[in-house]
């Protein structure tokens, strides 16, 4: 998908990609010429065939995970469907370098269904380890929502 | 006004470059996969599932390594047929680990994923789910051949539903049509919708490996199997009577 600023002649460039957590989904565009920004808005039904393909609108902001589509949009998979290999990520502090979770993003990510936590959980690790962050807290985990589009998770 | 190929600008959603990373996913974690076979029928209730997880337990007791990938999403039958009590799927970074199952089958299976006795459902927006759900039951078949970790297998197993889209998914996401095996029943009834789905095959491409005949030597009459193999100039491979023996199967494996 392009878009095009007619006035200009100018191939519009992607600006951001926001998921107001409605179903819906918003991704901006700015022509390098005359600096004019428009906003696809896509209804639900757009944005569940998008996500349906199992890609996203702006390019993936984290790896995919194993998965990914079956666990974000399945709606009736077991609790126990997932055993997260071992030890998981972030838990332990200090180990291998990976963060440590405070007491209130524990609570947080405790209410995120089980059949997808231990994927939600990974991104959240991988994100605060490559940013150097020793210490995943709410306010983190807000963060990386706004900065990989988790907001569907 | 230009059109879109006229703008050279790559695409910064870059989405057919991330179809094309999902399809080398499929790839390469098909690397180790001898044989990928198809079980497809065309008509429903023929015992495609129960012939693949026979098939797959005569592989495995004669000692290949064998996997079953159960891709009826809605109606998965395969982890009970092959003995696989529910436990959880082991994750790792790239990969999660399949069900082990009888005479050391490896399966993935929707059923072993969903709440007991709940039907697959989707979040999403259900007043128009006919547009979506398609396509996220493409993805989440994508993703059983592309996440699972199928390892080194001498086959690999496809269980298809009853018609053909299951089919055409999976020629799409492959990238080359896969082989065949066709199961039928004897009565004039399933050859009809047999022989549709057949062609479709053999239109796509897909070599078709032979014919199963089930339910043979009851009440069900007719001749479908020999028809269907006279008209596609391919064997009958196995008639499996009511209360197949293991020996039955082993036969079909020597003649695959």
């Amino acid at each position: 998908m392009k878009f095009l600023c007619v006035e200009c002649d100018q191939q519009m460039a992607f600006g951001e990609r926001q998921l107001p957590g409605d179903g819906t989904l918003a991704a901006t565009f700015k022509c390098p010429q005359c600096g004019r920004v428009v906003a696809m808005l896509t209804n639900p039904m757009e944005t569940q065939l998008v996500s349906s393909l199992g890609v996203e609108i702006g390019g993936r902001t984290v790896p995919a995970q194993p998965l990914e589509t079956v666990r974000k949009m399945v709606a009736t998979g077991r609790d126990d469907a997932f055993d997260e290999g071992g030890e998981p990520r972030g838990h332990a502090a200090g180990h291998n370098g990976a963060p440590t979770w405070s007491a209130d993003a524990q609570e947080r990510l405790s209410r995120v269904p089980s059949f997808v936590r231990g994927m939600v959980k990974k991104i959240y690790g991988d994100y605060a380890k490559e940013r150097g962050i020793t210490e995943i807290t709410p306010a983190v985990m807000d963060t990386a929502r706004a900065e990989l589009g988790l907001e569907g998770m | 006004m230009r059109t879109y190929h006229q703008l050279t600008d790559p695409d910064r959603s870059g989405l057919a470059d991330q179809i094309g990373a999902q399809r080398k996913r499929v790839a390469e974690r098909l690397a180790g996969v001898r044989r990928i076979v198809a079980v497809m029928s065309g008509k429903g209730g023929v015992g495609k599932s129960y012939v693949t997880a026979n098939l797959a337990r005569a592989l495995g007791r004669a000692g290949k390594p064998v996997g079953v990938l159960d891709a009826d999403l809605n109606g998965p039958t395969i982890p009970r047929l092959l003995d696989v009590s529910h436990a959880p799927h082991t994750t790792h970074d790239q990969s999660v680990d399949p069900a082990l199952g009888a005479d050391g089958v490896k399966c993935v299976s929707m059923a072993l994923l969903l709440e007991d006795g709940a039907p697959l459902a989707f979040k999403g927006p259900s007043a128009e789910s006919f547009v979506w759900r398609g396509a996220m039951e493409a993805s989440a078949l994508r993703e059983f051949l592309g996440d699972i970790a199928w390892g080194d297998l001498d086959m690999l197993l496809l269980d298809l539903p009853p018609g053909m889209q299951r089919y055409i998914e999976l020629c799409d996401i492959l990238g080359n049509p896969p082989p065949v095996l066709t199961v039928t029943i004897p009565t004039p009834e399933s050859g009809d919708a047999v022989r549709r789905a057949m062609r479709a095959a053999v239109e796509r491409g897909s070599q078709l490996l032979g014919i199963v005949e089930n339910m043979v030597g009851g009440e069900l009459k007719g001749s479908a199997g020999d028809e269907l193999a006279r008209e596609y100039a391919t064997p009958v491979l196995a008639r499996i009577p009511w209360h197949a023996k293991p020996e039955t199967w082993n036969r079909l494996v020597a003649r695959l």
